[in-house]
């Protein structure tokens, strides 16, 4: 049990996974938020699969894979938006579409490569324990740019969020910052894809978020809150499967779920009891 | 000599080959307590999108004190329709209330002393001040309501336009918020929906009933003839006393 914190200690492979999963959970906790309120979980679903493609392509040509997903990521965000905007009642099946298209490109890439097995898995999975210190750099940055943006437009954004009909009559350029929005998105499944992989992605940017939700009425809050729970579920995440070497991402949801699972439990209860003691 | 706060120009407006409103044409003056009425699937909430430039119209001009919609936005306060609302939203009321000075607001970034000033106003004058605090999810309907109204309000606008405003509270609450409508058109133009044609009256100057085209307007006496040919069909008249 004490040779996870042992080898915390002394190996930079596990102090990089730890603040790894630290710097994703801070983008979640801000991008997961906006993601929850706005009920957006299909579309970010979309964009985090169809990232297979970039990553597939550039690993193909040998570029480096998430240089590949940012692209795709930014790529699949604008296309998505732009159909949401344009013809809303294609929305779904569409979005649909290119989920599964990115995947086949993905896939068709890869298996063109050599270690087809291993990157693959990686890819859809995550694997936090090979994090480079370039890769912590790129999050940091990625972070950064997040906090920076929802700081300056967060008036804006929660408007939008909020009452997009009231917004436009406001004179907020609701669709610029609607396609931001979904950009956004996809910077922070860019970065969270080494920690959990692209599959798993939308787990980690949605669980925090709605446990966040069950307890605080304002969306900043729900941000800070959100990010907190995100470094915790990583943190216990990364612990729990060290010892017995279970895949950490897969771990890190397992944890997040049951999270989620439990603290709905508690609301319902509480609320259950809460009603029961005002009845005449 | 009045000023024209509203006028409208031979405008059509049609949804996917459906003619949704033909020919209107209105004019609402300045200072004007404006009711707008008719049945489900009249126009009216789409006649109120199309002067609030949601909608684009095929044809026909809308102007607001002699402009169009996109260069006087400033001037216009909106209360959506309840009904349509995300009232699970993490927001306190103040913060909602806030919204109202978006685009207006000359701070970049997070809201500055002044708005804070002018929402308290708004805040006090609609009565929600003790609310402040309180999140959107814990209001009742007509304590909702009132918040969105202190939203518009917030903007300090010319012209305030609501969407069915008591569609979702009881009959006080109804007559209380009216009232509160009338202290307000003293300082600016109210354009109300409503589907409440009796109680409306005792409060407004001028009425338009819409059933894809007007059918009536303020020159024309409201009479029995009228309501049937609004509504068709046989309705009971329902006398409010207040």
């Amino acid at each position: 049990m004490f040779e996870f914190f042992t080898t915390l200690a002394s190996q930079s492979f596990l102090q990089n996974a730890l603040f790894g999963g630290i710097l994703a959970s801070i983008g979640c906790g801000l991008t997961g938020s906006f993601v929850v309120v706005n009920r957006i979980g299909y579309m970010a679903g979309g964009i985090a699969h169809s990232v297979l493609g970039g990553m597939g392509v550039a690993y193909y040509l040998g570029l480096d894979p998430f240089a590949g997903a940012l692209i795709a990521a930014l790529l699949a965000a604008l296309i998505i938006g732009v159909i949401k905007l344009k013809w809303q009642h294609q929305e779904d099946t569409t979005i649909g579409a290119i989920w599964a298209v990115g995947m086949a490109i993905g896939i068709i890439f890869i298996s063109k490569s050599e270690g087809y097995n291993t990157n693959l898995m990686s890819f859809l999975f995550g694997n936090i324990l090979i994090i480079s210190d370039e890769q912590l750099f790129i999050m940091l940055l990625l972070d950064i740019i997040t906090i920076v943006f929802v700081a300056v437009f967060y008036k804006q954004l929660v408007a939008i969020s909020f009452d997009i009909e009231f917004a436009i009559v406001r004179g907020i350029h609701v669709n610029l910052f609607y396609l931001l929005l979904l950009c956004l998105i996809a910077i922070t499944v860019v970065l969270l894809i080494q920690v959990v992989g692209l599959i798993l992605v939308i787990a980690l940017l949605t669980l925090p978020a709605a446990i966040a939700k069950q307890y605080v009425h304002s969306l900043g809050l729900m941000m800070l809150l959100a990010s907190i729970l995100g470094m915790l579920f990583t943190s216990t995440g990364l612990f729990i499967s060290y010892e017995p070497d279970l895949p950490a991402g897969a771990t890190i949801i397992l944890v997040a779920g049951v999270a989620y699972f439990l603290s709905s439990l508690f609301k319902s209860l509480f609320r259950y009891k809460l009603q029961s003691r005002f009845k005449p | 000599m009045t000023n024209i706060a509203i006028e409208i120009n031979e405008l059509n407006f049609s949804f996917e080959s459906l003619l949704i409103l033909e020919n209107i044409n209105m004019i609402i003056e300045q200072g004007d307590f404006a009711g707008l009425v008719g049945p489900n699937g009249g126009g009216k909430t789409t006649l109120l999108k199309l002067i609030l430039g949601l909608y684009k119209a095929q044809s026909g001009k809308i102007s607001i004190f002699g402009k169009p919609i996109k260069n006087q936005r400033k001037l216009i306060g909106y209360v959506p329709q309840y009904a349509n609302f995300n009232s699970d939203f993490p927001i306190s009321v103040e913060d909602t209330v806030l919204q109202g000075r978006l685009g207006i607001s000359r701070c970049f970034g997070r809201y500055c002393r002044q708005d804070k000033a002018i929402a308290q106003k708004v805040m006090q004058e609609t009565e929600i001040h003790d609310l402040a605090q309180r999140s959107i999810q814990s209001l009742s309907g007509g304590q909702m309501q009132r918040v969105l109204v202190a939203r518009a309000l917030a903007a300090e606008p010319e012209i305030l336009l609501l969407d069915e405003p008591t569609a979702n509270i009881d009959l006080r609450a109804e007559k209380d918020i009216f009232d509160l409508f009338k202290t307000i058109n003293q300082r600016m133009t109210i354009l109300i929906i409503s589907h409440d044609i009796g109680f409306v009256s005792d409060y407004i100057n001028k009425v338009f009933c819409l059933n894809k085209t007007l059918v009536c307007h303020d020159s024309t006496p409201v009479t029995s003839d009228t309501i049937h040919t609004l509504y068709g069909g046989h309705i009971s008249e329902v006398h409010h006393h207040h």
